[in-house]
């Protein structure tokens, strides 16, 4: 199969995670939309992985899946902190950073 | 026990003392503090005898032992031991020190029993007993410089001991920064000699002063004025004199052992310590002799007037040590000293009597004699101790303080030329110490009794809610006040043993000097000041006692003024009052030398110090400086401030744009 198929695929993808980080408030619909995102990247490199025929795209795409799973879990702490503190579960309303 | 052991003992007794009350103050219940705190000094003294024996065993030119416990500086040419020196001066010293300390410990151990601060108070004495030691037996200047300022320090801390009542917090600090002054004084003084002699001990600067200096050497009488400010700040002499005064708003056995016997003398001490200087320039020692004089008559006229029976004592106090500055400046050192011996004794026996007294007029009883008589038949041990105190201190007929002050007075004539002034000014000044000593017993004692002592008569003491007697409000007891239970000499044996002895030394310490009779003091100093060019010089025993005479004349004068003016004709005082008004209020006002301060110091360093905080500190530093620069970073960053919106989509975005940014550049420059 065509490797635009794939890139195509992928690009779609990755459009829908950054719409979602984008327009979401809601921290956890954010981080499901940057697992799109991240997806989108493994899907592309898998791709030319196969369009090239060796392994390397493969490698990076376990190690971003590594890298996903800790960042899933870092945001999942971050959102039961905020539930602890009673901080309304909302990335607008998490502000304080304001210059 | 060789003598150098002995001095470390009593120096170590008295600091194992404050270690021990105040690391297991907790534990130590009732009165026990107060033992502990005695029975160290008690264990000082018998070390200082051991000392005392161990001296007299060694030949005559052998009596300087130095010792050294560790260096404190070795390098670069400066070398400090913690090191003492045991001659027969701090020999002398040490033994009136320990001896009336151990006694005023003893008498406070039932005056301050009801006290919520006792232990506290012990750990204190202890501490001031073990720096007025250290400055005593310190073999060096450094190790003198570090008991000067822990002496200050500790008076500081029970000056201020009520720390609730802000009158003694005020008068703490005024006696700390006073006392600095000196210790400035003395540590310039300290450069100045260790630039020229290259030393510190001070057998190596007296030697050094010879070899550098010639008589009258500018240098060296900076150097001598320098010692002479540190000395007047702690002997409390003109212009440093304003804070004992004040200080007597610490407990009364304070102002017995710290203002009265041992820490105001130790400005006479160091004169006489350093006298090899002080003769190589003779012009700073007469500077001292002047101010001495001028000293002992200003306080003494203050005396007369003053109502606060300790502040009357306090003024005596000066005045008195007036006559040993002018005897160690004018080279009579064993005099001076002798009445340093003598002064310690019937001084701290007045304050003594005083404090029974002001606890017999209630908690926080008026200290004003004009609210006191009559206490004669209600305290008779008090009434009779404290009439001692005040014959010696008038320096009645064979009393110590007749030896002691006519000794001075007698050593000044046979110097002869100017100093016969002295003299002459020392007896004027005598008759007013007669008045004003028999003004405080006539006042106190005789009279119609108050409420109070007639209150005591009938066998309880009187009582009043406490209250500062300064300026009327009431009192926290919290922290310690000597009440409820009132402490008077008549009920407490400690009290009454310690002022017992006291008397009993007022009467006979004379014997250690009588002209043509003992020359005990004399022999035993003779070692510390043979090298005095006036060690020789020693009125014969004829015109001494022709000086005794006319001392005992003028003392039975001023007794009997006393007497005409407060119980012959009661009222004389007060039309004599009416009569010259401006010398009365000119006395009463303390001839205005805290106006004086006030206006000439404090308000214009106040002053600057407002217009530093208002001007400098809040227009310049605050607002200029720190909020120009706040102003220059804020105007400069406002463009990056507005990015940091904290919204975090916002900064997903600006990410993104910035990804989509570049990659469309590497497109464009790709293709």
């Amino acid at each position: 199969m065509d490797i635009t198929w794939y890139i195509v695929l992928s690009a779609f993808i990755f459009a829908i995670g950054v719409a979602g980080v984008l327009s979401r408030r809601n921290p956890l619909v954010i981080l499901l939309c940057l697992e799109l995102m991240l997806n989108a990247g493994n899907l592309a490199l898998i791709g030319f992985s196969r369009m090239w025929g060796n392994g390397d795209g493969q490698v990076f795409a376990l190690i971003v899946m590594v890298v996903a799973a800790c960042e899933v879990t870092i945001g999942l702490g971050l959102i039961v902190a905020l539930y602890r503190r009673r901080i309304p579960i909302d990335v607008d309303e998490v502000a304080e950073l304001r210059g | 026990m060789s003598a150098t052991t002995a001095a470390w003992l009593v120096l170590a007794l008295p600091l194992a003392g404050t270690i021990v009350i105040s690391v297991f103050w907790k534990l130590l219940p009732g009165r026990t503090a107060g033992w502990i705190g005695t029975g160290a000094i008690f264990g000082s003294f018998v070390f200082a005898l051991l000392a005392l024996a161990d001296l007299q065993d060694h030949a005559e030119e052998e009596r300087q032992l130095t010792s050294n416990l560790f260096d404190y500086v070795n390098t670069a040419g400066v070398k400090a031991g913690m090191g003492i020196l045991v001659d027969p001066l701090s020999v002398m010293v040490i033994l009136v020190v320990t001896g009336v300390s151990a006694l005023i410990h003893l008498y406070s151990v039932a005056y301050m029993d009801s006290d919520e601060g006792y232990r506290r108070y012990f750990a204190y004495l202890n501490f001031f007993v073990f720096s007025m030691l250290l400055l005593v037996l310190g073999g060096n200047l450094v190790v003198l410089i570090i008991g000067w300022a822990f002496v200050g320090f500790a008076s500081y801390a029970l000056i201020s001991f009520w720390y609730r009542r802000r009158t003694a917090t005020k008068a703490g600090m005024k006696a700390f920064v006073i006392n600095v002054v000196g210790d400035v004084g003395l540590v310039l003084a300290a450069f100045l000699l260790f630039r020229d002699s290259g030393a510190l001990d001070y057998e190596g600067v007296f030697r050094g002063a010879q070899d550098v200096y010639t008589i009258n050497d500018g240098t060296l009488i900076a150097a001598c004025c320098l010692l002479l400010v540190g000395a007047f700040a702690k002997s409390a002499q003109i212009p440093l004199h304003t804070w004992l005064a004040d200080a007597m708003e610490g407990p009364t056995p304070v102002s017995a052992l710290i203002h009265a016997a041992t820490m105001v003398t130790a400005g006479v001490y160091l004169i006489a310590r350093t006298h090899p200087l002080f003769e190589l320039a003779p012009a700073a020692a007469d500077i001292g002799a002047i101010i001495g004089l001028l000293t002992l008559i200003m306080a003494g006229t203050i005396a007369l007037v003053v109502t606060d029976l300790k502040r009357i004592i306090a003024y005596s106090t000066i005045s008195q040590i007036g006559y040993m500055v002018v005897g160690v400046s004018t080279f009579a050192h064993v005099a001076g000293l002798f009445h340093l011996m003598t002064h310690a004794f019937f001084k701290a026996l007045l304050f003594m009597g005083a404090g029974s007294v002001i606890s017999a007029m209630g908690v926080g009883g008026d200290a004003s004699i004009d609210k006191m008589g009559g206490f004669r038949k209600a305290m008779p041990f008090t009434f009779i101790t404290f009439t001692i105190g005040a014959l010696a201190l008038a320096a009645f007929p064979l009393t110590s303080g007749f030896f002691s002050k006519d000794a001075i007075l007698a050593f000044d004539w046979e110097r002869g030329g100017g100093y016969r002034v002295i003299t002459v000014l020392g007896f004027l000044a005598a008759l007013i110490t007669a008045l004003y000593a028999f003004r405080m017993v006539f006042r106190v004692f005789f009279g119609e009794p108050v409420p109070a002592a007639r209150e005591l008569e009938e066998g309880h003491v009187h009582h009043e809610p406490p209250h500062n007697p300064g300026t009327g409000e009431p009192e926290d007891t919290d922290v310690g006040y000597p009440g409820p239970d009132h402490a008077i000499a008549e009920r407490a044996w400690p009290m009454k043993a310690a002022m017992s002895v006291l008397a009993f030394l007022s009467l006979i310490g004379g014997i250690a000097l009588v002209p043509g009779v003992t020359k005990t003091l004399e022999e035993f100093l003779h070692p510390s000041f043979e090298d005095s060019k006036f060690a020789e010089m020693v009125p014969s025993a004829g015109t001494e006692w022709t000086f005794g005479a006319v001392g005992a004349v003028v003392s039975l004068a001023g007794i009997a003024m006393a007497y005409m003016i407060w119980m012959r004709r009661p009222g004389l005082s007060a039309r004599l009052v009416e009569r010259f008004p401006r010398v009365h209020a000119f006395l009463a006002n303390k001839w205005y030398w805290d106006e004086l301060y006030d206006y000439g110091v404090v308000r214009p360093m106040s002053a600057f110090g407002n217009f530093g905080r208002g001007v400098i500190e809040t227009r310049f530093v605050q607002d200029t400086i720190i909020g120009g620069a706040v102003g220059i970073v804020r105007v400069g960053t406002s463009f990056a401030r507005s990015v940091q919106s904290g919204y975090l989509r916002a900064y997903a975005l600006l990410l993104l744009m910035g990804m989509f940014g570049l990659a469309l550049y590497f497109l464009i420059v790709s293709s």
